[in-house]
């Protein structure tokens, strides 16, 4: 459908930045997230995982379990659906091990019991016998002839013959001639680099609370971004009808791409369809991190071409990335963002998906371009340091704009990343003078942004407020932006209008809260379900006075003649024909349905200050500024907070986070005490930025904000950190241990 | 199974009484008996903060409490910092300055900055970050929630 391009307007509410509205129950403990959930006669769900990083499940013996009192249900693999094929069978697979267990953590058998002491004590008697294999957990290793096969035949049709079974797909992009490119370069560089897998660190764990019947109908309620997508697989992996199941989101403690699908859902559910009562299951800290979403670890080579004035002249990548004993690295979109700044003539990339003995991998804030930034960016910086160039001179003189055709393929619609590279140039922070041992770095980064399936629907209450009904999950504070366009729209104070995440029994399906596309899409359905609405208020309107609906506007909250009519009639306010739609007609609410096709992209830049310490080797961020395009903030507070909360958790990864597999192939750091994300006092202030450029595909302008602002960090950080350090740093994160080694050997060398 | 403790205190100036497991956590026995659900279980190691309380004026994991040590004391929640309707200061702040984005770790800094500011009502911005070093925000970055302490103390110092 044809959608109006964004409107060049005076805004009254979209913009200003009102107190959230479930603001006060968040600061008063009374917000119900996964965990918060009760109901009577419920039992508490336990899962045993395996110590094992591969073995092939010789026996399961649950008659001890079975024989405790306390214990109402156990399921394995045999309680579940037969039969899935292909990403189906893939989560089921992760949520309950078939035959062999993959990772280390991988669920073998769940129980259900009394209390979760008593379920938990239950899961020491089952007894679990295991037939170990070999295994690997780093991509390079995992691609060599010989490395242990996680699974045969997992491979799709676009890896090339004779690839070893771990290597289960292969992607490229690009376009030009890279080694005539390279040949019209003055300095070329070529680096490998690699990045450890993270973990997206929500604080709030995984909790359900479930009840199925023996008749199939179910009740699901948990802590998800997308509780559409959790009803559709849970019912396939139950064997139920996806309607017979409602599922309710929770508030949500954070999700970052990693509650986008499920894990202990579908266990909850088998149990209580079992013990048929209401089973709750909440997940340890150390569960989440030996069983749920990682992010992929990266080893990537990267070759850039430059003539002497900094134009680029090639560019070439290999990104190799694995995702876990599944097909699921995200190594195209590594690819694929990791030169998208830039207007090549000549590029390429090429990514490799592997698999490892590790956790499946889980989306996590635009996945797989910070890795792919990390590379692209470390090597333009080098350059720019070699050709004594400066690093923002050079990115804006190579940026893509309008037209300029992608690396990824497509061209460009209207774009901001020269705005947020002229708005870093500018900032007084790219030109303040630095300490003795401290370096600057300067990242560019991209991420697509996503639409998907959208249904809202707003509806008139007989005093003329209104209730909105969303179906993506609130990860952020997008409960307010959507009552700021729907205010907006219908001329209405925003504290007229409340909106609802709606379960899945009271709206069409929604795609998950992911790929940024909540303000975008959610806010899109949402305007256009108020000028539904509006369309509705105007028809009464016009029936009251006599005249034609095309005789009929909605201005500033009011139906208004206009043409012959002008000032015959009263305007009447959304409030007055609301107070008798009963008696004029019926009920008025607004609908919108849609896949929408204008998720504009977006790029930030940001700068980022770091000091080193030559004699430890920790390095500490000490002033980052994050500059990027947001189209149009609707609140901006909440667009800031997405620009600071990515750029930490890049500072974290870039210089703490890390999986550390031990030599057996497990997880030695499933903890915050030993996985260490960022405390308050490992930061600064973090600057921020927004640039405007309209996205035309949103009424109001609206990009996507929540993942971009983790692409530039990993890059910037690095950059900032091999300037301090005078060493190239290749391998994140930049840890104490590796950065120290990097000074020494630097030393030596 | 354990025989259950039976344990009085104080939560939030009220008298309660529960029955207890000996292995059952402070944090448990206010989620799970009390119906007190603001503290979180983040980590339950005492690494994260979402659970933090008052335990006799001291702040504390609750997650590192058994539900039996709490005989006899007092505690103090997040759902006793508001006056009746009236927020406090440090709830109104994060309020104004959005320093929260999911707010599942909100109660628990919460308390924590509460009990920062009885002790010092005029913290520089390292003794705010440092007094929150242990109670992890993914969302935010701190910046957001540092600002929004600080007015609160400067609003708390007014009155």
């Amino acid at each position: 459908m044809a959608l109006d391009g964004a409107e060049i307007r005076d805004f009254r509410v979209v913009g200003t930045r009102p107190v959230r509205p479930d603001g006060v129950d968040k600061v008063t403990g009374r917000a119900r997230f996964g965990a918060d959930a009760y109901a009577p006669g419920m039992l508490h769900g336990a899962i045993l995982r395996s110590p094992h990083p591969h073995a092939r499940i010789v026996s399961i013996d649950t008659s001890r379990a079975a024989a405790d009192p306390t214990v109402k249900a156990i399921v394995t693999r045999a309680d579940f659906a037969e039969g899935l094929e292909d990403e189906d069978w893939n989560i089921l697979e992760n949520v309950m091990a078939g035959d062999r267990v993959l990772y280390d953590g991988h669920a073998v058998a769940a129980v259900a019991a009394t209390s979760a002491l008593a379920a938990r004590d239950a899961l020491r008697l089952i007894e679990v016998r295991y037939e170990q294999l070999p295994f690997v957990t780093d991509v390079d290793e995992a691609m060599k002839p010989g490395a242990p096969v996680i699974r045969e035949g997992a491979a799709d049709e676009t890896v090339p013959e004779g690839m070893h079974p771990n290597i289960v797909r292969f992607h490229e992009n690009g376009h030009g001639d890279v080694e005539a490119g390279f040949a019209q370069a003055d300095l070329t560089v070529e680096r490998s680099f690699r990045t450890e897998a993270t973990h997206q660190g929500y604080i709030e764990p995984h909790a359900c609370l479930a009840q199925l019947g023996p008749d199939g109908k179910g009740e699901l309620w948990c802590c998800t971004q997308g509780h559409f997508a959790a009803a559709r697989v849970c019912a396939k992996l139950v064997a139920i009808d996806a309607s017979q199941l409602r599922v309710t989101a929770s508030e949500i403690g954070g999700g970052f791409g990693g509650k986008t699908t499920v894990f202990i859902e579908p266990v909850a559910l088998a149990l209580s369809r079992k013990a048929n009562r209401p089973v709750k299951i909440v997940m340890g800290r150390e569960e989440v991190f030996r069983a749920t979403g990682p992010t992929s670890s990266a080893s990537m080579d990267v070759r850039i071409g430059m003539r002497r004035d900094g134009k680029i002249t090639a560019a070439q990548g290999e990104f190799r990335l694995q995702g876990g004993a599944f097909p699921s690295a995200p190594m195209e979109f590594a690819a694929m963002c990791a030169f998208a700044p830039y207007d090549l003539e000549n590029v390429k990339s090429v990514g490799w998906d592997v698999m490892c003995n590790r956790p499946k991998q889980a989306a996590y804030r635009a996945p797989g371009s910070p890795m792919g930034a990390f590379a692209v960016e470390s090597v333009i910086d080098e350059l720019c340091n070699s050709l004594g160039l400066d690093p923002i001179e050079v990115r804006l003189m190579n940026a893509a704009k309008e037209g300029a055709r992608a690396a990824f393929g497509p061209k460009y619609r209207r774009i901001g990343l020269i705005e947020t590279l002229e708005a870093a140039k500018a900032h007084p922070h790219f030109t303040a003078p630095l300490e003795p041992g401290q370096g600057r770095g300067i990242s560019c980064g991209f991420w697509f942004n996503h639409s998907g399936e959208t249904s809202v629907s707003l509806a008139l209450s007989y005093d003329g407020t209104v209730s909105l009904s969303v179906g993506t999950p609130d990860i952020g504070g997008s409960r307010a932006s959507m009552c700021q366009m729907a205010a907006e729209e219908l001329g209405i104070p925003y504290e007229n209008v409340r909106t609802t995440v709606a379960d899945t029994g009271s709206l069409g399906y929604n795609d998950i809260s992911h790929g940024s596309r909540v303000t975008y899409a959610s806010g899109l359905a949402t305007i256009e379900a108020a000028r539904d609405t509006i369309d509705k208020l105007c028809h009464r309107a016009a029936q009251q006075w006599g005249i034609d609906r095309e005789a009929v506007y909605w201005q500033d909250g009011h139906a208004k003649p206009s043409g012959p009519n002008a000032g015959e009639f009263e305007p009447l306010s959304l409030a007055e024909i609301a107070s008798n739609m009963g008696a004029t007609g019926g009920p008025i609410a607004g609908h919108f349905e849609i896949t929408p096709q204008g998720a504009g992209v977006s790029f930030a830049t940001h700068i980022v200050d770091a000091e080193v310490d030559r004699e430890t080797g920790a390095a500490k961020v000490t002033r980052y500024t994050v500059v990027q395009d947001a189209g149009k903030a609707i609140h901006p507070s909440y667009v800031e907070g997405q620009f600071q909360g990515g750029a930490a958790q890049g500072i974290g990864w870039a210089l703490n986070e890390e999986y550390v597999y031990g030599e057996d192939g497990r997880l030695q750091n499933p903890g915050f005490l030993d996985y260490r994300v960022p405390v308050a006092s490992d930061l600064p202030f973090i600057d921020t930025v927004i640039v405007e450029v309209p996205n035309p595909g949103h009424p109001y302008g609206v990009r996507g904000v929540g993942e971009t602002s983790i692409c530039p960090p990993l890059a910037a950080i690095a950059n900032a950190v091999s300037n301090a350090a005078d060493v190239r740093m290749t391998h994140l994160p930049m840890s104490p241990p590796r950065l120290l080694k990097a000074i020494q050997e630097n030393a030596v060398g | 199974m354990m025989e259950m403790k039976h344990v009085k205190a104080e939560v939030n100036g009220d008298p309660v009484e529960y029955l207890c497991d000996p292995r059952e956590s402070l944090l448990d026995a206010l989620r799970d008996r009390l119906s007190l659900t603001g503290a979180k279980e983040g980590c339950g190691t005492g690494d994260c903060g979402a659970c933090s309380i008052l335990l006799d004026g001291d702040l504390v994991c609750s997650c590192l409490v058994l539900a039996a040590e709490a005989e006899g004391k007092r505690i103090d929640t997040i759902e006793g910092m508001a006056d009746g309707e009236t927020l406090h200061p440090l709830q109104s702040q994060f309020l104004q300055h959005a320093a929260l984005q999911c707010g599942i770790c909100t109660p628990g800094i919460l308390v924590a900055a509460k009990a920062l500011l009885e002790r010092i009502p005029d913290p520089s911005d390292s003794e705010i970050r440092y007094w929150l070093a242990g109670n992890l925000c993914r969302c935010t970055g701190y910046d957001k929630i540092v600002r929004a302490v600080k007015d609160a103390a400067v609003e708390m110092r007014r009155t």
